[in-house]
């Protein structure tokens, strides 16, 4: 086998199909790089190696009686919000220690049909209510690549699971940035796709109006043969969209090798490379794009005027829309309960002691700016603003096939760091949040390191559907 | 001093479908607790709602039946509290874009009562306490909710109830709910305050929750309007609160005060988008809506001459309005068939405890036998006793009649010799009727008839014994 830490999808596929591995004997190499890491990077809170041999033992099965499928044997890692039929699915919460999942959320359920393995459940901010994975109620990620930083978050353990070399891919999911920062903080792609693409039933709700489940892959290529699977409408979902779903494994096919990017305009949005942007994520960004120019696209400065209110928009929306997503976490019919001689005693312990305090206190702020008296004051403003911004990107969409822009103003810093400062984090989510309230589509892809060795990417953002484009351009992009 | 009382109700009423508001889990009553249920009206993390269509065109529905505009666009809310009997620990509702707007409904009397709206929403699950513990029933959650609100337009305990009245006549005649009271399906929050007679100005109100016998509303209402009446009197304010009704004490308790009002946080249900219906789409409803009770009422008195009472009652039930107008129309004769159906036809039912929809009397056949009644061609007691039988083993009247020669014999010749032979026969009854007994005449007829295997006509009968007899 290859080396099984740099093995990506589509090479583990190839081997797969070419009989040079087995299922089993990739699912054992991964599960003995990923048991050892537990130590130190805790990347997954549960690990089904039982299950995942048995899985791999049935994908060989099916093999070697002639069969295929888009992923037949191939292992993924699923983020701990994501619904898989008989595993645990705490969302890194306390509160749902002891809950296994009854049913397949779509995405398992594409998945599995497509022949997947799922062998363990990654790491996450608690209910993906953070951006460093260092507030799961199970212990922090450490990043595999930055040693001693965080991994960034909330899709923290899959980024840090595919950025160490421990899966070959992993599914996250991203309300404000939860796939793209933590990609850009492990040097590996994560794709955001656009509201209504990919399937939420089954998957722990955050904010339902800003949740999408996006691939954190190795290459772009690999993102592209999960986008396959995982995407389309969902008769279970009310919000997932019924309209034609191309392929994307295709996007990049009779590009000019010399000018893949020829005829294509790329904005840089003027607000994205403000004071706040560290000088080497500034300098790897604007690199990006004079190889985009060079690879044959327009660059154009851009601006996105409303984007200074991002920030505040995103938190009252987002907050608002947690405050009652997680108020079903009461002990009452699954989970973790603390017993009380009255009703409201045991919602009361059981919430304050199955929850930590960053879920708390994004609970308590969800429901003030929903409270009568401040309703129109906060909610209702932040929803006015949130067309405006959505706005702001479509007037930017009319001139450009899409925008590049750095992920995070910058790199992953050290753990510990900024941990009683919530206000700092809820910062550094500034150059995300934008293509969640609008609904549109993003990638982050490596775009290189800083000196110290930190992984650094960047981000393309495209308009509703404009996923093909997407890919196209981030094939050309990404370093490999 | 005088007070003048004013009511509005808040009824929510169970929509007929067959699956739950947001989820597949069916909705028949009675069930084992806890079977008809998911991972979505369970509240298990990462379950999504979806909407149930039917739902929405039943709501619909009934708004057009009840006057109301439609929505083109609305939307559910979240409303967000936590009771055990909520699976989510939030309610999705419609607050502020409901599907149905303004309406009313017509009281016997001639008054008017204005509905505001008319909203969706899903059922809570059910809580059964027990020493040392409680238990949840969530069968019931997700079940579609229909909330008609009214204008506080109602004046009394009487009318309240008579608006509940006609309101259950039209959902169950629209088929939007069976509307089946000990099953909960129609429950009302009542809002009650007094004014001074003469004020414009409405008084402190108060709510009383949930209720859904109407006896037990009416109860709560005078004993309310008493309770406030007895209030104001001695000078003491009112206070705004839910009150609860305890139908086995008799009044009502206090259960929370508006100080303790619970702040619902209602916001947009990011889950569902909003609901958009076309005019096209809402025109297409339209042509399933029955015709409402009252203007069908006014109708069948018209078109078949019928008393407005047997229009009342016949129209009161939508299929045994149906079943009359097949057979009137099928007789020719309206009145006779009203008379038939009111008469014959209930008792039979009333016997048989069943409907005549679900008998084996089509109202094919009633015409039938009513046309051969209405042209002598079988007398009344022929068809009287013809009746049962189609009512349980159907079969067409006029097959029936000729195949047992059950014809009726107008022939005065033919009949003549029974009637000679009855009279020698009786000399005594001759001799009581001579003398001025006139009930002798109906024994003879009777004594005719038989003679005649009933076949003969009554009518002819009577006639022929008047002249023999004078
Ligand atoms: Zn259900």
């Amino acid at each position: 086998m290859d080396d099984i830490k740099t093995l990506t999808l589509a090479g583990a596929l190839e081997g797969l199909r070419a009989k040079k591995f087995s299922s089993v004997e990739l699912t054992q190499a991964l599960l003995d790089v990923m048991k050892p890491s537990q130590a130190d990077i805790h990347a997954f809170v549960t690990i089904d190696a039982e299950g995942a041999l048995a899985q791999a033992a049935e994908a060989d099965r099916r093999r070697a009686a002639g069969e295929d499928a888009p992923l037949l044997g191939a292992p993924i890692a699923m983020k701990d919000n994501m619904s898989v039929i008989g595993q645990p699915c705490t969302a890194s919460s306390r509160i749902l220690e002891g809950y296994i999942a009854p049913y397949d959320a779509t995405v398992t359920a594409k998945l599995r049909a497509a022949g997947a393995i799922f062998l363990g459940r990654t790491n996450m901010d608690e209910f993906a209510l953070g951006s460093t994975t260092q507030t799961s109620g199970f212990g922090p990620t450490e990043n595999p690549v930055a040693r001693g930083c965080i991994p960034g978050g909330s899709s923290g353990g899959s980024a840090a699971a595919v950025g160490g070399g421990l899966a070959l891919a992993a599914l996250g999911t991203d309300t404000g940035g939860s796939i793209r920062q933590p990609a850009s903080h492990c040097g590996i792609v994560g794709v955001k796709p656009t509201y209504g693409r990919v399937s939420r039933y089954g998957i722990v709700a955050c904010a339902s109006s800003l949740d999408q489940v996006g691939p954190m892959t190795k290459t772009v290529e690999d993102a592209a043969l999960l986008m396959d699977v995982i995407s389309g409408h969902d008769p279970m979902d009310a919000t997932s969209l019924d309209i034609p779903v191309p392929r994307l494994a295709d996007a990049w096919a009779g590009a000019d090798p010399a000018k893949p990017l020829a005829g294509m305009t790329l904005g840089l949005p003027k607000e994205y490379f403000g004071d706040g942007l560290d000088p080497e994520v500034r300098a790897l960004t604007e690199a990006a794009a004079k190889r985009a120019e060079a690879l044959g696209a327009t660059l154009r400065e851009v601006s996105l005027p409303y984007s200074p209110y991002g920030i505040p928009t995103y938190y009252i929306c987002m907050t608002a829309e947690v405050s009652a997503n997680l108020a079903r976490f009461d002990g009452v019919r699954y989970g973790a309960r603390v017993s009380c001689d009255d009703v409201l005693g045991q919602y009361l312990k059981t919430r304050a002691q199955g929850m930590g305090a960053e879920v708390k206190r994004r609970v308590l702020l969800g429901t003030f700016v929903l409270s009568s008296g401040y309703y129109d004051a906060y909610y209702n403003r932040a929803q006015k603003v949130r067309t405006l911004i959505k706005r702001d990107f479509d007037a930017a969409f009319a001139t450009c096939d899409l925008l590049l822009a750095p992920v995070t103003p910058e790199p992953a810093w050290p753990l510990g760091v900024y941990q009683d400062d919530p206000i700092r984090n809820y910062l550094s989510d500034v150059l995300t949040v934008g293509a969640n309230l609008a609904g549109c589509c993003a990638m982050a892809i490596p775009a290189g390191a800083t000196a110290a060795g930190k992984p650094v990417g960047i981000q393309l953002l495209g308009p509703n559907f404009g996923e093909p484009t997407l890919f196209r351009a981030a094939h050309a992009l990404e370093l490999r | 001093m005088e007070y003048e009382v004013v009511i509005g109700l808040e009824t929510h009423v169970q929509l007929k479908t067959h699956t739950k508001m947001f989820c597949g889990c069916g909705t028949a009553f009675g069930a084992t607790p806890n079977s008809h249920v998911c991972p979505v009206c369970l509240g298990y993390p990462g379950a999504l709602p979806t909407l149930n269509g039917r739902a929405i065109r039943l709501t619909v529905m009934a708004g057009l039946m009840l006057g109301c505009e439609i929505a083109k666009r609305s939307r559910f809310d979240r409303k967000n509290y936590f009771y055990p009997d909520s699976a989510k620990n939030y309610q999705i509702t419609q607050n502020d874009a409901p599907l149905c707007l303004g309406g009313h409904v017509d009281l016997p009397g001639g008054r008017t009562v204005r509905l505001n709206h008319i909203h969706l929403e899903e059922d809570v699950g059910k809580l059964t306490h027990r020493p040392g513990c409680s238990g949840i029933d969530f069968n019931r959650a997700g079940t579609p909710l229909m909330e008609i609100v009214s204008e506080p337009d109602l004046r009394s305990a009487d009318e309240a109830i008579a608006y509940l009245t006609a309101l259950r006549e039209m959902m169950i005649y629209a088929g939007v709910s069976d509307c089946n009271l000990e099953e909960g399906n129609m429950r009302s929050d009542v809002n009650v305050s007094l004014r001074p007679k003469g004020q414009e100005a409405y008084g402190v109100k108060v709510e009383i929750k949930n209720m859904n016998t109407f006896s037990g509303i009416h109860a709560a209402l005078e004993y309310e309007i008493a309770r406030q009446t007895q209030a104001l009197d001695r000078g003491q304010p009112i206070v705004q609160e839910t009150r609860r009704w305890d139908p086995d004490l008799g009044e009502t308790f206090t259960m929370r005060t508006k100080e303790n009002a619970e702040d619902y946080r209602y916001f947009p249900e990011p889950d569902l988008p909003p609901v958009v219906l076309t005019q096209e789409q809402i025109d297409a409803w339209a042509k399933d809506l029955p015709e409402a009770p009252a203007a069908r009422r006014e109708r069948m008195m018209k078109d078949y001459g019928i008393p407005e009472y047997d229009a009342g009652v016949l129209s009161a039930d939508r299929a045994l309005a149906d079943f009359f107008e097949a057979a009137a129309k099928r007789s020719g004769n309206g009145k006779l068939t009203s008379n038939w159906v009111m008469a014959e036809v209930l008792a039979l039912t009333a016997k048989e405890g069943t409907h005549v929809k679900d008998s084996a009397l089509t109202p094919e056949a009633l015409g039938d036998l009513l046309k051969l009644l209405d042209a002598k061609t079988i007398n009344g007691p022929t068809a009287k006793a013809l009746l049962p039988e189609l009512f349980a083993q159907g079969g067409d009247p006029a097959a029936i009649v000729k195949e047992r020669g059950l014809g009726q014999v107008a022939d005065a010749g033919a009949i003549e010799p029974l009637v000679d032979a009855a009279l020698a026969d009786n000399p005594k009854v001759v001799a009581d009727y001579k003398a001025g007994k006139q009930a002798a005449l109906g024994f003879l007829v009777g004594q005719v008839m038989k003679r005649s295997k009933g076949k003969a006509s009554p009518q002819l009968v009577q006639s022929l014994l008047r002249d023999k007899l004078s």
